[in-house]
């Protein structure tokens, strides 16, 4: 082990992602969350925030939206509203799981 | 002075390690070759040096090539990945290019596979960045690929993938016999790959068998392709460009809006560049959801470099009165609204066709 760290004693660790849900209500309070106390609370405030900004910002142009889904390559977000709040899955790839044949 | 690239080259057998670190060593652009046991000792080398290419083995103790790759996807988006391996299964094939791996190789087993893989590397370290091409060659066209093929009397069958969309075209001793793609076969599939524009492709082994559906001479194919194409471009120019819209480099042709509104269950479409609204089909008042659209793929962009989980592909909604979906392509945004019987995968699944054709 001593070998292998020393390699990574110059590196910065990769933020993980983790799989798990939270909700907020309308005023950007965390009112639950599924997620590990690892992952920076900072960072649940910062998705909900945006999540809920969204849905708000849809409704003024007229786009109404109940359901988000955004896309990255290291992480899923799905986002539900909820009365002005909202409730959201993290969803991280995991890379041992098999994947869908295209062809 | 001219820049040495680097190139590292992952593998847990330390005489396949030396064989290649000579060979590579010997490129025409002079890389500098570094090798890694692990994967761990790898990432180790890629967070202390910048490098320009990475190749590595899929099967290797502890860390192996996807853990790897999929790592390095997210940490180093810019750096150029190789696979190089002995395995055969078209299920790591899959899962190799679904991280976003620039090329999936079978260690060579002649001279002549040698040689091609070396001249994919040259390529590769020398290539900047341009979305359009096809990745696995030397800066050749598809159109170019096929000729090549043809005129040297090849039989191979190439797999060409696109996006989401995959297709084969079957060369048996110089003439195109087959093709195929999704739904479609023999020359309409041929006429449709030959449209694409970028991708990726590989040779598969040849299949002496395959039934002929395809009959005209390799010529006659092709030129029958560059007539279609010189059309397409012509009625561009000519029709649909606005006329107060100046072509934005690198950003796709607006004349795709008029295609995608036209899709099934498509109910609006619109282009935005930058703050400036290009093209929108279907909508009475697009500034509001242009408005929406530049603020949501802001938010999120900043979000995903926050969360470091890679580049943002797509936001979709799911709305009572309709479905939307917002991506980026080559320097453009894109909105399109679907009909709400869909629901969010299909209105994924169905975003991804229509970002690979509005960029072919």
């Amino acid at each position: 082990m001593g070998f292998l760290t020393s390699f990574f004693k110059r590196a910065k660790p990769l933020l993980q992602l983790h799989s798990g849900s939270f909700s907020m209500d309308r005023s950007g309070n965390v009112l639950a969350t599924t997620l590990p106390t690892s992952f920076p609370q900072s960072l649940v405030q910062e998705i909900g925030r945006c999540v809920v900004e969204t849905f708000r910002s849809s409704q003024a142009a007229q786009l109404p939206l109940e359901e988000l889904v955004v896309h990255y390559p290291g992480l899923k977000i799905t986002a539900r509203e909820m009365r002005g709040g909202a409730i959201v899955f993290l969803s991280a790839p995991n890379i041992s799981a098999p994947t869908q044949q295209t062809s | 002075m001219e820049t040495r690239y680097k190139i590292l080259l992952v593998d847990d057998d330390p005489d396949l390690l030396e064989v290649y670190r000579d060979t590579l060593a010997l490129l025409p652009s002079q890389p500098e070759v570094h090798t890694a046991p692990s994967g761990a000792r790898a990432m180790a080398m890629l967070e202390a040096d910048s490098y320009r290419l990475l190749i590595s083995d899929l099967k290797m103790p502890k860390m192996d090539g996807l853990q790897l790759l999929s790592v390095v996807r997210r940490k180093f988006p810019e750096l150029r990945t190789v696979v190089l391996t002995s395995m055969s299964d078209e299920n790591f094939r899959s899962r190799v290019y679904s991280l976003g791996v620039d090329l999936y190789w079978h260690k060579p087993g002649s001279e002549q596979e040698m040689t091609q893989f070396l001249e994919c590397m040259e390529s590769l370290l020398g290539r900047e960045y341009d979305e359009a091409g096809f990745r696995g060659v030397q800066s050749k066209s598809l159109m170019d690929l096929v000729q090549l093929e043809c005129i040297s009397q090849s039989s191979t069958v190439l797999r060409i993938t696109n996006g989401p969309f995959v297709g084969r075209i079957w060369v048996n001793q110089g003439e195109v016999v087959d093709s195929e793609m999704e739904e479609l076969r023999g020359e309409d599939a041929f006429q449709k790959i030959l449209r694409w524009k970028a991708g990726n492709f590989e040779f598969l082994p040849d299949e002496p068998h395959r039934p002929r559906t395809i009959f005209k001479s390799y010529n006659a194919l092709l030129l029958e392709s560059a007539q279609a194409s010189d059309e397409r471009s012509n009625a561009d120019t000519s029709h649909n460009r606005p006329a107060n819209a100046p072509a934005q480099p690198g950003a796709p042709r607006s004349s795709g809006l008029t295609e995608i509104v036209n899709t099934d269950c498509v109910e609006f479409a619109m282009k935005t560049v930058a703050d400036t609204m290009v093209d929108s089909r279907g909508l009475e008042n697009p500034e509001h959801i242009a408005g929406w659209m530049r603020q949501s793929l802001d938010r999120f962009h900043a979000l995903g470099q926050t969360l470091q989980a890679g580049g943002l592909q797509q936001i979709t909604g799911i709305g009572p009165q309709r479905n939307v979906a917002v991506a980026q392509k080559g320097g453009a945004n894109l909105c399109v609204g679907w009909k709400n019987t869909l629901d969010a995968t299909e209105v994924r699944d169905r975003m991804k066709k229509i970002l690979t054709l509005w960029a072919s």
